[in-house]
Order: C-alpha cells, then structure tokens, then sequence
C-alpha cells in the first residue's frame, strides 16, 4: 500500500511537472512593452513554486513509503516538535513569499500607478451586453458627451454609446467595434460599462481590466507588434458572455492615421 | 468550565419524531447536517457533469434536461458552486462532524443550546429547499455566479433567471446566514464553557480548535453576507441603489442612481475570503488528528499548529481584495492585499512541515482514514502553490478570472476539503454506526478519486495560462479557446470516472451501515475521548460518567507505556509529561 500511493503521488507530481516544464500549453506570446517583465516574474515564481511542489509531493510520498507499518518492532521517535526547525521554515517561508511579492511590486506600479504619458493613443473602451465600442476623440481631442437616454445597442455606430449629436465635441468622435491602435506608442485607455461589469481582457497584451458601470477606469499599455489580437470578456456578464469577443488591430503609425482619418471622412 | 450536568437539561427522547426528526441531541443533528450535506454534494456534482457534458458536446441531447442553453448553463454554475459551498464545504466538515464530534471530544453531554442547535440544522434545511426552488420557478436559475456581482445579480431584467429565481437565490443565502450564525455561536460556548475536567485549552484535540476557530469565523463573516444580502434584496425589490449606478440595459435606463458596484465585492469577499477557511479549517483539522493517529507519533509542533490556525483566522479576514485586483479597485490597496495574502501563505505553509514532520520516523499505518488525510496534504500543497500566483497584482492580470483560479480553489478549498470529509468519513463511521466501512471499497475510492480529481483540475492551470476564461458556456466564440477544446474533453471524460467512483463510496457508506465488520469501541486505537465512550455514543455520550482529562489529545508512543498510544483519560501515574 505504501510503494501504491508512493507511485501514485510521484506520477500525478512528474506528470503534472511535466507539462509545465515542457509549456505544452503557455501564456500566449507577449506583445506589450511590460509583456516581458510580467512573463520574467511569471516564471520566476513558476520555478520557485515547482521546486517546492516537487520537493513536497515526492518527499511526502517517500515519507509515507520510508515510515509505513511493517509490523516490525521499530521503535517511533516520541517528540512534540522541534522549535528551531518551526522557526527556520516560518522564516524561510516569510522571505519566499514576502521577496516574491516585493520583487513583483514595481512592475504593477509602472502599470497602474502612473497615468498614461502625454502624446498617448486616446481610446475609450465601453463594454456592453455583449460587445465591446471603441471610441477615438477625434482632432479636438476630447471626447464629446453621452446621453444614457440615447443609448441604443441595436444601432452598432455612435448610438450604442448613446453619443449626443448635439455636442459640437462629439462630432468628430468616431465609435468602431474593432480596436485600432499605433504600434510602439502608448495608449490612454478610458474604460466604462453602461449595464454590467464586463472585463477587458487581451492575454496576448498581458492585460486585463473590469469596466465597471459608473466608474471611467484609466489604464494605459503599448502594444510592440503588428497583429490582430483576441479580447474575450473575462467577467460573467450574462448568458451571452462566452460570445462577448473583439479584436485589437495593431498597426503601423501610417495605417493608424489612415484608417481613423477615413473613419472621420466616413462620418462628414 | 460550567458544571455540564446543569446543561445537560434535557432527557432522552421517546418518539421518532423527536428523537430522529426534532431532535435536540447533538448526535443526530450532525448526522442531519451529513446528510444534507450528502444529498447536495451529489447534487452540486451531478450539475458538474451536465456543465461538463455541455462544454464538450453544446448540442447534445440529455434525458430529462435536454438540450442544455448558455443560460442553463450559467444557472447550473451558479447553483453549483452555490450548493458545494454553502451547503456542502461548509455544512459537512463544520456543522455535520462538529456537531457530532465537538462535544464528545472536549467530553461534554451536549452542545451547550440544544434547541439553538435543532433550529440551525432545520433552518439550513429551508434555505436547502428555497435554492433548489429557483430551479423550478419561471425564468430558471440566476446566471450571476456563486459570486452574484452587482449589477447582473440586482438587475431583474440583465437576463433570464435574474427574476424571481434570482431573489431566491439571495433569500437562501440569508437565510443559510442565520443558521450559520446560530451554529457559530453555540460552537464557540460549548467551546468555551462544557470542557471536562483536564481539557484545557491546550489539550484539546486539532479538530476541535479547527472547529472552534471556524466558528469565530463564521460568526465574524455570515453577519456581514446577511447584510449584504439584504441591501442586494432592496435594490432589487423596492428601488433602492446602494449596488447599482445609473445603468442602461439592452436601451432601457434604469432607475437605479449612484450605487456602487465595488460595495458588493467589498461586502462578498470580505465574507468570501474567510468562507474558504471555514471550508477548510475543519479540513486541516481532520488532517492532524488522522496523521497523528495512523504514524502513531505526537503531532510534530502542537502549539504552532494552533498558533497557526489562529493566524490564518485572523489574517483570513484582511486578505479579501486579492479577490478585486482587476475590478478597479484602488491599485495602492492592491499592494497591501497582496502582501497579507502572501503572509497567509506562511501559517499554511508551517501546517505541512508539521504533517511531514509527524510522518517522519513514526510508524505509519495506511488505513483508508490515513490515505484520505494523505491525499488531503497532497491536494493542499498542490492548490495552494498556485496561490502565490494568484496573490501577486501583476501576475494575477493575465490569471484573474481564468480557469487557472478554477484549477487553484478547487484542488484547496473544494477537492481538499472533500478529501477531508471523506477521511473524517472513513474514521468516525465506526464510532457512528458501530461498523467499519469497506476497506477495499474505500481504497479503489480514494486511488481513483486521487488520479482522477488531479486529472480535472490540474489541466485548468494549464488552460488558465493559456488564457482560458471561466464562466464561458461554449469556447467555439474566441479562436485561441478553441483550440483548448481537446484538453477540456480529456477533463471531462476524467469527472466521468471520478464521478462513477463516488458511487461506489455511496454504496460502501450504506451497505456498510448494515453489513459492515463490527467495531470494537477503539478499533484504530486512538487516544482521544469519543473513543473511550461506547459505540454508538449513549444519548448523554457518557453514559452518566463525566470523563477526567489527564493527557494531551496525541500521546503516541509513549516511552515506557503498555501500549502504543495513551488515551486523554488515562491515569495521570502514566509516564507522561
């Protein structure tokens, strides 16, 4: 019965090691400017971790193996513990985990702490059951206001978000489904939701964050290559929240201005 | 410690009713919570499979069900995780074997309010029938989640099932909260008034200050979900806006203004976040108590087990915002959640040493009870290494709400837990029924149910990595999730085996009730009190005696002694401290 459930936890620990060493299955490749800080703490902590998975689950599996009972006579070591030993794993623990946290601390400060450098990509974000507007200011810079009465979500333009025609700022808004953004600039992303909470989330940016019904979330990354890239709704939102899908188009400067300056002519 | 045989009031029923039905004896009421708690594990797991079936094959045509919607589904995953975590992974380890086992071990008649104690049990009963109710009204079951966040769940018409079967959803949990509050309370004052003679604090077995601290827990936490609930209650049925902000849904703007949807979350998990400990407290518990019992060894650091379990109590209750990292919560406040939550990490961490530590050089004895309890360890190191993950802000981005969190709070707080009910099972059930159960039954049980649950949850991490989002009833909508597909069958086909082989612990369970081998009143040979009483337990559980506690609950192998372990009542004389 011991070498049955010594195997058992030494094949559940090497094979599920396994597929991790051999990333099988992995985080998409990484396409922001902190992609690759996120993805150094990511396995920095996945070593750590699956060192101490492997140690726990083969030693607890010898120990059970080494000290089954045989019926022999041996005699059990009579002890309470051992203080020394208590305090050195306590504080062993305690560095692991609390250097792990510290060491992990500056990325998320860049990411969430700072605003959005100036010259960055305006976009607002909103979410809705079940899809997602994207708005870009236009030349004045500002986005122009928005009436809730006005919403209308059958409408697919500028009506989903409920934007107000009579606002001289919200003329040269344009509201896509599709998000456009310039390779290698940042973004300044305002994020909202007019019903639920929904979550905007692009594994391929490293990136993910709630729109919440009235509250404008500021959030900011810089894409750093030319793609189409995958958003999925990653906060239940409803039955429809599965289909909840959208893409990111990543593309040159030039395109970007093309493209949102044809955009702008569409609308005149 | 007040006089017991003042408390003990009430004499032994006569009538069924009384004696089976409303009864007051602590014994039949924590076989009542087993029970219950029985019914909704088969039903919660039974809901899993259909959301399994349904992932794999969206068009398939089920009997009695048939074909299963996006919103069927999201009803089936609400009352899943609804049903285990209320009604199961709190009802059972807690208020089911506590019940039965608290007053026995700290050598008490009875909990210390028996009626209190009738009531709890029949209350969680009512708000059994009103969840499973929502099934059955129009519109189905809430689709909002276990989690039920504001808006979606305060909104009537965000979707189907967020009309009535919604209001029940929330009225069952009050309700749930009430009774948990009852029980909480009559934990801690048995706790702290019925011990015997001897039983002093730090006598008392692991199990019966896991359930003790869980109880505080509990007290500390169900308050404020009542409450919760409540104002979730009123924005939806008389206007109010504490959850909800001016909101325009499918065109139609609500009248809802200047709520706030963070109040939910804030509310939720500051219940939420100790709600996994009272999931699993009773668990570690269990765990101890077994490990030390089958190597025959004292429990390696007694103390720093209970300064442990005080610890992770304690900080359980500042931990909650790690559950709110992306929700637009403060990114400031994100630090200092993090950081608690990596230090909670270390209490955890210091209760595995210790059940290595018990292992090592004693003389282990793999009975059914012990492989559960060892399974149990290996379940809890493996769900709580991806806690580190989880806990950081940064890697928690691409993480957060994946099937990598899935993966992670099922191997802790579902799967260990169960584990943990399943070896208090395989000990207790001769001091219950006076029979052991099956022990070949129980080992193909535990072999399979160990391959079988790593091989459901441990591909979660790998699909959560892979950017898998939860709560999605098909993955045919987003390209990169689609070719996961393959993955998520194998895990499917793996709930298929694991979950046939729950019959046969079912089977074991009730065939052995009848047929089992006889047990004698210690057939494990162990040393705390509900194995000096007789099998099963007389209505007093003494039999008249109050027993006189002289030792500590896990004296193993003492030098010198007769025998291999020294029960908590034997003579003081014995050679020991």
């Amino acid at each position: 019965m011991g070498l049955a459930l010594l195997s058992i936890i030494w094949l559940i620990t090497f094979v599920s090691t396994y597929f991790f060493a051999a990333k099988t299955w992995w985080l998409p490749k990484g396409v922001t400017v902190a992609a690759p800080l996120i993805d150094h703490q990511f396995s920095f902590t996945y070593i750590v971790m699956g060192l101490v998975f492997v140690a726990a689950q083969s030693g607890l599996g010898y120990l059970v193996w080494k000290y089954r009972d045989r019926g022999q006579a041996r005699p059990v070591s009579y002890s309470h513990g051992n203080t020394k030993l208590e305090v050195l794993w306590t504080a062993l623990t305690a560095i692991l985990f609390i250097g792990l946290n510290l060491m992990g601390s500056p990325i998320w400060a860049a990411e969430r702490f700072e605003p959005a450098q100036a010259g960055a990509v305006p976009v607002e974000v909103t979410g809705m059951q079940f899809a997602w507007y994207f708005r870009y200011p236009g030349a004045d810079g500002k986005y122009g206001a928005t009436k809730p009465d006005l919403i209308d979500p059958s409408s697919g333009n500028e009506a989903a978000i409920g934007l107000d025609p009579e606002d001289a700022a919200a003329k040269d808004d344009v509201v896509t489904g599709t998000m456009f953004l310039p390779v290698n600039r940042q973004d300044d992303l305002s994020l909202r939701a007019v019903d639920v909470i929904h979550s905007f989330f692009v594994p391929s940016f490293r990136f993910k964050q709630d729109a919440v019904p009235g509250l404008i979330i500021q959030m900011h990354f810089t894409p750093t290559e030319v793609g189409d890239y995958e958003i999925a709704c990653a906060e239940l939102c409803g039955l429809g929240h599965y289909k909840m899908h959208g893409m990111v188009k990543v593309v040159s400067q030039a395109d970007f201005d093309k493209w949102l300056a044809e955009r702008e002519a569409a609308k005149q | 410690m007040a006089s017991t045989d003042l408390v003990h009031a009430h004499a032994a029923p006569q009538g069924f009713i009384r004696k089976y039905i409303f009864s007051l004896d602590h014994k039949v009421i924590g076989l009542q919570y087993y029970f219950l708690a029985l019914i909704a594990v088969f039903t919660g797991m039974f809901l899993s499979l259909l959301m399994r079936i349904h992932l794999i094959w969206p068009t398939a045509q089920l009997p009695l069900v048939g074909e299963i919607k996006p919103e069927t589904y999201l009803g089936l995953l609400t009352m899943h995780g609804t049903i285990m975590v209320f009604f199961v992974l709190t009802t059972a380890p807690q208020s089911g074997f506590g019940n039965y086992f608290l007053p026995i071990q700290i050598g008490a008649p009875d909990m210390a309010f028996p009626v209190l104690n009738m009531l709890s049990f029949w209350t969680t009963f009512v708000a059994f029938v009103v969840l499973i109710s929502a099934f059955f009204v129009g519109g189905g079951a809430p689709l909002h989640g276990w989690t039920g966040y504001a808006p979606l769940s305060a909104l009537p018409n965000a979707g189907p099932g967020q009309q009535l079967g919604a209001d029940l959803w929330i009225t069952s949990i009050a309700i749930f909260c009430v009774a948990s509050l009852m029980g909480a309370l009559n934990f801690i004052t048995t706790t702290l008034d019925l011990r015997a003679k001897g039983m002093t604090l730090m006598r008392m077995p692991l199990t019966v200050w896991a359930w003790f601290i869980t109880a505080i827990l509990g007290l500390l936490a169900f308050g404020v979900l009542l409450s919760a609930g409540i104002l979730l209650l009123l924005d939806r049925n008389l206007g109010t806006s504490f959850y909800v902000p001016l909101v325009v849904v499918n065109g139609q703007v609500m009248g809802h203004r200047g709520g706030s949807p963070l109040l939910w979350q804030h509310l939720f998990w500051f219940f939420g976040h100790p709600e996994v400990y009272i999931a699993i407290l009773p668990g570690m518990g269990v765990a101890s108590q077994l490990i030390s019992t089958f190597s025959r060894k004292p429990i390696f650091g007694y103390r720093a087990m209970v300064y442990a379990l005080m610890a992770i109590g304690f900080m359980g209750f500042m931990v909650w915002g790690h559950h709110m990292f992306m929700s637009g919560m403060s990114p400031y406040s994100a630090f200092a959640f993090s950081l608690m939550t990596m230090a909670i990490g270390v209490p955890s961490a210091i209760k595995t040493f210790n059940w290595l530590g018990t292992i090592w050089g004693g003389k282990v004895r793999l009975y059914s009870p012990m492989l559960f309890a060892i399974g149990f360890v290996s379940l809890f190191v493996s769900g709580g290494l991806s806690g580190p993950f989880l806990a950081q802000p940064v890697l928690d981005i691409p993480l957060h709400d994946t099937y990598f969190v899935v993966g992670h709070f099922h191997l802790i707080m579902g799967v260990a837990a169960i584990f943990g009910i399943f070896a208090a099972t395989y000990y207790w059930f001769p001091k219950m029924f006076g029979r052991k159960m099956n022990e070949t039954l129980a080992k193909v049980h535990f072999f399979v149910t160990l391959l079988g649950t790593y091989a459901i949850f441990m591909p979660m991490h790998y699909l959560g990595m892979a950017g898998q989002t939860r709560r999605y009833s098909q993955f045919t909508e987003v390209a990169y999730q689609t070719k996961l597909i393959p993955l998520q069958t194998f895990m499917t086909y793996a709930a298929f085996v694991t979950i046939a082989v729950q019959l046969v612990f079912l089977f074991n369970l009730f065939w052995s009730m009848k047929k089992g081998e006889k047990a004698s009143d210690n057939p494990w040979e162990a040393t705390t009190l509900e194995w000096t009483t007789a099998t099963p337990p007389p209505h007093d559980n003494f039999g008249g005696r109050t027993p006189v506690v002289n030792h500590g609950p896990y004296e193993y192998s003492v030098p010198g002694a007769a025998r291999d372990y020294t029960m908590q009542t034997d003579p003081a004389t014995a050679p020991v401290d």
